[in-house]
Order: structure tokens, then sequence, then C-alpha cells
């Protein structure tokens, strides 16, 4: 059981952005897509969940295109976690996590109680609970992405896409917000995130991705892709790297060349 | 947040209830409450029955009718464009009707025939509907949905603006003025006849969008990952609106600002989530509608108060008591 990309393009506005990207999401495992800015990520990402409609190539979720399912079914297998977390109104927490039970609903049906104890569950997952009743327009950045994040898997999709889903979180919602994609994963769920970071990304990735000028560089384990070489040719940079207790680390160090434009 | 919506809406419904009795009470000839039940059950004299049933009925049912697709539209499109300033008249198709019954007017038409005003006017709102589905079944952002509403609402603004300018007669001139001003006076069954259909239909094309409307807050990338055919839901909430606007505006001048205010007054007292506006809204809408109507009928001066005047003197104030309450909420 996978979610895959088979070869996509994707050419918008005559610029060709995904040149031929294949990528296959398992059940269980915790995928990061990097890459530089500009590299595709979000639009493959875009691709996978049916927003963006490729030239070429194919969306596959669980052995049949995606495209013969229907949007409502779709939604019950992927959810999705925007970047930045839109939220258009100042609705309660309570009120926007519901919302992700709408793929399990009937246009006229309210949740019910087994929603509501679903909804409690990913609370308390994701450590919102105290939150309940606060307005959305009140809760701090950390705060927002837990919320968002309940939304994402409060509809028990089999699959998860997030897109940056820590960007602009200080350390400590960061390393919670990967604490619950892990936990996702290993209780079973295909877990797919667009990263900047690359520590958090090794730390906690079981597999990478790396995508650089519209195109896949690299892609398996965490060791066969952060490698200096790869480092270099997609982001041009050098990373300091080190052990500790066994456990490797990378931070990104110095600048190695300049992108060519 | 104070109310929960279900009790919401069985006290407007009440209140609505109330003050269309209200309306039915109030008017030229005194009939004590008594009568004016016994007529509704067609059980009184004739004259009462004719005073009842035929001048008065129809002002109260039109005023509701009215109000409710204002207050609805307003809510749904408001919830559709994520913006709290959007109102039946940012999707151009009030001015569009007004532009038909302007033309009908110049043209003299309603010495022709009776209801030509009324349908011309409605054939104005239909043109706009047309162009606007065309232009959101293209799959366009709701950013280009406004733009284009605003550029029809200019076109015929200026198309009013153009007649006015070489109406044959003072006469005529002030007809369109007054008809634009809105009203509700003299109005009959036949009114209902023709635009009640539309209206109720406009109505039941908005059916069921709530979920899909609470989804795109979220925004619309989300909002179709959570199963929301967005394009559907645009078609549903603009025609809709479009078609149940159009009528009301085509029997009824234009009136503003209730489509507008509603939805901020429904807010105020249930939060935000824009599903749940809906019916709040259109009840809201129908009963500040009928206040209006009955406030139109105090006599002022040597003129008579228009509809369209008084909804704005009454729905502005309240709105900027609204937005001053509630100007930490919206970020």
């Amino acid at each position: 059981m996978t979610l895959e990309a088979r070869n996509i393009h994707v050419t918008l506005k005559n610029n060709a952005i995904l040149k031929g990207v294949s990528l296959s999401v398992p059940k269980g495992k915790l995928i990061g897509l990097i890459g530089p800015n500009g590299a595709g990520k979000s639009t493959l990402l875009r691709a996978i969940l049916g927003l963006v409609t490729p030239q070429c190539g194919s969306i596959v979720l669980d052995g049949e295109e995606l495209s013969d399912w229907t949007l409502k079914e779709r939604a019950k297998k992927i959810s999705y976690a925007a970047q930045g977390a839109p939220v258009h109104w100042p609705l309660d927490v309570r009120h926007i996590i519901s919302l992700g039970r709408i793929p399990h609903l009937d246009p006229w049906q309210k949740v019910s109680g087994m929603d509501e104890h679903l909804i409690h569950q990913a609370m308390i997952k994701t450590d919102t609970l105290h939150l309940i009743d606060r307005l959305v327009t009140t809760l701090s950045g950390g705060e927002r992405a837990c919320v968002m994040l309940a939304r994402a898997i409060v509809s028990m999709a089999d699959y998860l896409c997030a897109d940056e889903p820590i960007a602009s979180l200080d350390p400590y919602h960061q390393l919670q917000v990967m604490d619950i994609l892990q936990e996702l994963a290993k209780e079973g769920h295909g877990v797919l995130i667009v990263l900047h970071d690359l520590s958090l990304a090794q730390r906690y990735c079981d597999e990478l991705v790396l995508m650089h000028q519209g195109e896949i560089l690299s892609f398996g384990d965490v060791e066969t892709v952060l490698t200096p070489e790869n480092l270099d040719k997609a982001y041009h940079i050098r990373a300091s790297r080190w052990q500790e207790n066994g456990d490797s680390f990378l931070s990104p160090w110095k600048i190695s060349g300049r992108p060519r434009h | 947040m104070k109310i929960n919506p279900p009790r919401l809406i069985i006290l407007l419904s009440l209140l609505l209830l109330v003050i269309a009795f209200l309306s039915l009470f109030i008017g030229a000839a005194d009939i004590p409450a008594r009568d004016i039940l016994s007529a509704l059950f067609g059980t009184s004299d004739t004259a009462t029955e004719i005073i009842v049933l035929e001048l008065r009925l129809p002002r109260v049912l039109l005023g509701i009718l009215a109000g409710a697709s204002l207050g609805l539209s307003g809510a749904a499109l408001q919830g559709l464009l994520r913006n709290p300033l959007a109102d039946p008249g940012v999707i151009g198709v009030s001015a569009s009707a007004g532009l038909g019954a302007v033309i009908a007017i110049y043209f003299g038409l309603s010495s022709v025939f009776p209801l030509s005003i009324q349908i011309m006017s409605m054939t104005g709102a239909l043109l706009a509907t047309m162009i606007l589905s065309f232009i959101s079944s293209r799959d366009s952002s709701v950013l280009t949905l406004i733009l284009a509403g605003i550029g029809i609402s200019s076109l015929a603004t200026a198309a009013i603006a153009l007649t006015m300018n070489f109406s044959p007669n003072p006469m005529s001139l002030q007809d369109m003025i007054m008809w634009l001003l809105g009203s509700l006076e003299n109005r009959t069954m036949a009114d209902i006849t023709l635009a009640g259909p539309f209206i109720i239909g406009g109505w039941l094309i908005m059916a069921g969008v709530g979920q899909g409307l609470d989804a795109s807050s979220l925004g619309e990338d989300t909002a179709q990952t959570l199963g929301i055919n967005l394009k559907r839901l645009r078609m549903k909430v603009i025609v809709g609106s479009a078609i149940s606007v159009g009528a009301t505006v085509s029997v009824c001048g234009a009136i503003g600002f209730v489509g507008l205010v509603v939805p901020h007054m429904v807010r105020s007292l249930i939060g935000h989530a824009p599903g749940r506006l809906l019916v709040p809204s259109a009840l809201l809408g129908a009963i500040l509608l009928t206040i209006a109507d009955l406030i139109t009928r105090i006599p002022v001066g040597h003129g008579q108060l228009r509809l369209g005047v008084v909804t704005a003197f009454v729905g502005s104030p309240l709105f900027l008591y609204i937005i001053y309450k509630t100007r930490g909420t919206m970020r």
C-alpha cells in the first residue's frame, strides 16, 4: 500500500516545474522532501494531492490512479496540512479541528459522538486540549501549527502530506511537531513532509527525497542523500558533521558556491 | 458567542412571525388584530379580506422573501469570497437588475405591459449571472470573481447614469430614481408570482453549501483536500445568490446594506463559522427588512421614505457599532 508519483511532468505558464519526478510514500514511513527554494517540492506535493494536474505521468493511490478516486474518497485517504496554516475567519479551535472530519460527513451532517471522540484523540496527540475554546487568532504560531496538525490527522487518513509544517516555529514546537509526525508514521501512516531544516530531516526522516531544478537528485536513506556532493550540487552549501553517542548530526555551515540562475 | 445556533434560529423565527403580523396590522385602515387573523383564514368580510390579503399580505411576504434573499446571499458570498466586505452588490447583479428597470422606465414600457419593469430588471440580473457563472466555470480564483463583479457593477452603474442622462422627461427621471431607492409599496400577488419562484429557486441552489463554506475558511487547497468540489461550490453560491437577489431587486428596487450588515450581526451572536451563518442571516435579513418597511410608513414631510434609504440608515450605524465591538477579533 503506497502513495506514488510516477514520472510527473508539470509545466506552469511555459515553465517546466517538474521534469519527470517519481516518488513513493509507503505506509509506516516518514518521508522528507527536501531541496532548495524553487526546486518544485510544493508543486510535487500539490500534484500528489490532486491540486495540480500533471501534463504527463500519474499519481497512484493504493494501486489505483488518483483520477479514478472521487474527491471525497481521496480526502478520506490523504490529508493535507497547508503551508502557513491559513484560517480566514476567527474560528474556535474545536470547530477548526472538527473540519477535518468533513470527508466522512454528508453535506448536512453534523459531527457525531464518534467524531467527537476522534477529535478528542487528535487533540491529545497534538497536545492542544487546553486550547479547545480559544479563537485561532489568539494562538501563537506554535499552537496554531499543532492545531492545524490535529485538523489534518483527525480525518484518520492513511497518508498525510504537510508543506513546511515547522517553518517559523521555535525549537520546542519544531521538535514537538516532528515528534508527532514520527509517531504517526510509527502508527502506520505514510507521512510526506516538505522540509528545509536539514538537521531535523536527518534526525527524524526514514527516507529523504532531494529535489533540484524540477528533478530528483537523490533519494533513499538519510546517509545516501545528505552527502557533501549532493548538498554542494543542490544547495551550494557545505555542512558541518559530527557524532555524539553514536548518532550523526549535521548542520549547514558555509556557502560553497553560487546558484546558477 | 453567546447563543447556540439552533436556539437563535428558533428565536429569530418567532421574532419574524411577530413582526410580520405587526406589519399586517399597521396601515391606513384600522383593522383589529382578530379580523386580520380571520382574514388570513378566509373567514372575514370581503372588504377586510381585500385589504389584508391583496394589499398588505403581498407587501409583507415580499419583504420577507427579499430580506431573506439579501441576508442569505450576503452570508454565503462573504463565506465564499472569505471577505467580510462582500455583499450581493459586489457580484454586480443588483446594478444589472437596476439597469434593466431603468431602461424599461426610459422607454415607458410599463404603460404597454404592467410587469415590464420587473421583467426587464430580471433579464438584466440574469445576464449578469450568466457572465459571472461563465467566469467562475473557468476555474478562476475568488479574487477574479470579485473583480469581475466590480467590473460588471461599474459598467451597469455607468449605463444607468447614461440612461438617466438622456431621460426623456423629468417625470421618468424621478421614476428611475424612486425605483432605484427601493420600495415594497403597492406590490401585488403578481409580483410574488413573478419573482417568488426565482427567489426560492436561488435559495434551493444554495442549499447545502454550508459545509463547503466552512471548509473554505481553511483556504481553497485545504478545502479541496477535504473533498469539497470548489467549482461546484462557487457555482452554487454565485448563481444561487445572483438569481435570488436579481429577482428581489427586480420587484423591490435596490435595497442596500442588508446583505452586508446582517451576517456581521449574526457573527456577533454565534461566531464566525460561515456555514452556521446562513439560516440565521436569512431570518434576520427578513426581520430587518420588514422593520425597515414599517419605518417607511411613518409620514415624513411631504414625501414618502424609501426602503433603500431606511435600510442604509438603520444598517450603517449598526454596522459601525458591531465593527467597533468586534474590532479585536478580525485580523
